[in-house]
């Protein structure tokens, strides 16, 4: 149902989609350290422009995806305010000096290393962006299991977030028809209840998602236990596939970018300081 | 009966982070303070913590919060999803103590409960996601650790009130141990 245009996965004939979904995750895991460590806006920007190629080859299109975009951008823009709100002078902190563009009102100054640092942290989200959208829209969901696994996670954790993925859908069903029956029966959620009503409430719904969630837990652990699961250390996986030659490139590419990242961060600092 | 066990968390696990994802990322109950919703995940996570312990608190709430971010179309704010497993962590720890599935849930095992619930969310929101934040990604001081306050306080609301009516509820749903009488 409604978890499909959640976590979607769109299948398409391209370079992205034909990578393993180890590489994806390993390479998704090396760009996400890559983007964290630095906030120099050059390697951020460099970044960028690889995120937003690797996007472009996957095939997938712009309005796909648009959902996320769109909510990335009022999240951001909602941090952009609040950091504003709280600490007009985080620039002046992390750049040391003070370049103020023109007063607004009692504390808030607007100055340029403000804007400089929250025009990086938007850079920042944008480096991700792209990849992050990759990554749940082109990994098929039944080899990301394998994927944990081959990067050297204990293949029952692999299972545990196989299960998640796999069980989804239904918990939200089934969360859905309970409250729809509570709310047939009078249980109100919304502001018109006290708020300490609405928690109480909030139980009448939780109870009986519990209670079938576990009666859940004891089938499947069953039937897994009838099939042996957990007898050997290892494991093999149907969905499993051998590296092509593009999968070094990808790998040996995620690499390189962690290492020029932290090469920056530890040669030049971790700021890129046009100030001074 | 030990191997039965280990399965068994890893099913719960799964179905947990499950919960988590759907509680988290589709529920929005409305909170006093404007725009905020109650999350109600935490109490579902210190229940399942309750029940199966430490271990698989910590992945119920490291799988279930990387997912919710993931399905926001970002990458995982990790911050906060360690902040996340470290109070499944936390919660679990406790576990041994309560033995919530033996049906009995008296007012000791409440009070260690609500104790163990406070300390995993104060440390938590307060001092692990805040100084998370600011390490990696620089922000405000002040900005992090006034909404890690506001987290602190609705999360150790939602996971003592709703988290421990859940289990008392629960508990009763139990033949306790002894029960039966000799007639």
């Amino acid at each position: 149902m409604a978890a499909n245009t959640v976590l979607n996965y769109l299948p398409r004939e391209s370079v992205v989609h034909r990578l393993t979904g180890t590489t994806k995750l390993a390479f998704f895991l090396l760009f996400t350290f890559a983007s964290m460590i630095t906030y120099n806006t050059w390697v951020l920007l460099g970044l960028l422009a690889m995120s937003i190629s690797a996007f472009k080859l996957s095939k997938i299109r712009f309005k796909e995806v648009r959902f996320m975009m769109i909510f990335m951008l009022v999240f951001l823009l909602l941090n952009n305010l609040f950091i504003f709100l709280f600490d007009p002078d985080q620039g002046t902190t992390l750049y040391g000096t003070r370049h103020v563009l023109c007063h607004l009102f009692w504390r808030y100054d607007l100055t340029a290393e403000q804007l400089f640092y929250m025009v990086n942290i938007s850079i920042k989200y944008f480096v991700a962006l792209p990849v992050a959208i990759l990554f749940i829209s082109a990994t098929n969901p039944s080899e990301f299991a394998a994927s944990l696994n081959s990067i050297g996670i204990s293949y029952k954790v692999g299972y545990s977030v196989a299960i998640a993925l796999r069980y989804i859908p239904d918990i939200q069903r089934d969360y859905h028809s309970i409250s729809q029956a509570q709310q047939a029966r009078g249980v109100e959620l919304g502001k018109k209840e006290h708020f300490f009503a609405r928690l109480k409430n909030s139980v009448n719904i939780l109870l009986p998602l519990i209670l079938t969630s576990l009666n859940r837990i004891d089938t499947i652990s069953n039937a897994m236990e009838l099939r042996g699961f957990g007898k050997h250390k290892k494991r093999t996986w149907y969905t499993k596939r051998s590296f092509a030659r593009n999968d070094f490139i990808v790998l040996g590419l995620g690499v390189v970018l962690l290492g020029a990242s932290l090469t920056v961060t530890i040669l030049f600092g971790r700021f890129y300081n046009p100030f001074v | 009966m030990k191997k039965n066990n280990s399965i068994k968390t890893v099913v719960a696990i799964g179905i947990g982070a499950a919960l988590f994802f759907v509680l988290g990322r589709f529920v929005a109950i409305p909170s006093p303070v404007p725009n905020t919703n109650i999350s109600l995940q935490y109490a579902v996570l210190a229940l399942l913590a309750a029940m199966y312990g430490p271990v698989a608190g910590g992945l119920i709430g490291f799988i279930g919060h990387t997912l919710v971010d993931l399905s926001w179309g970002g990458i995982p704010w990790w911050s906060w999803v360690i902040t996340s497993a470290f109070v499944g962590v936390v919660v679990g720890a406790f576990a041994r103590k309560l033995n919530v599935q033996e049906g009995d849930f008296g007012k000791a095992k409440a009070a260690v409960f609500a104790i163990a619930n406070v300390v995993a969310h104060v440390i938590g929101w307060v001092v692990v996601a805040p100084v998370l934040d600011i390490l990696i990604y620089a922000e405000p001081a002040k900005k992090v650790f006034a909404q890690g306050a506001f987290a602190a306080v609705s999360n150790t609301i939602t996971g003592v009130v709703v988290g421990g009516l859940l289990i008392l509820a629960y508990t009763k749903t139990i033949a306790k141990k002894g029960s039966l009488d000799q007639e």
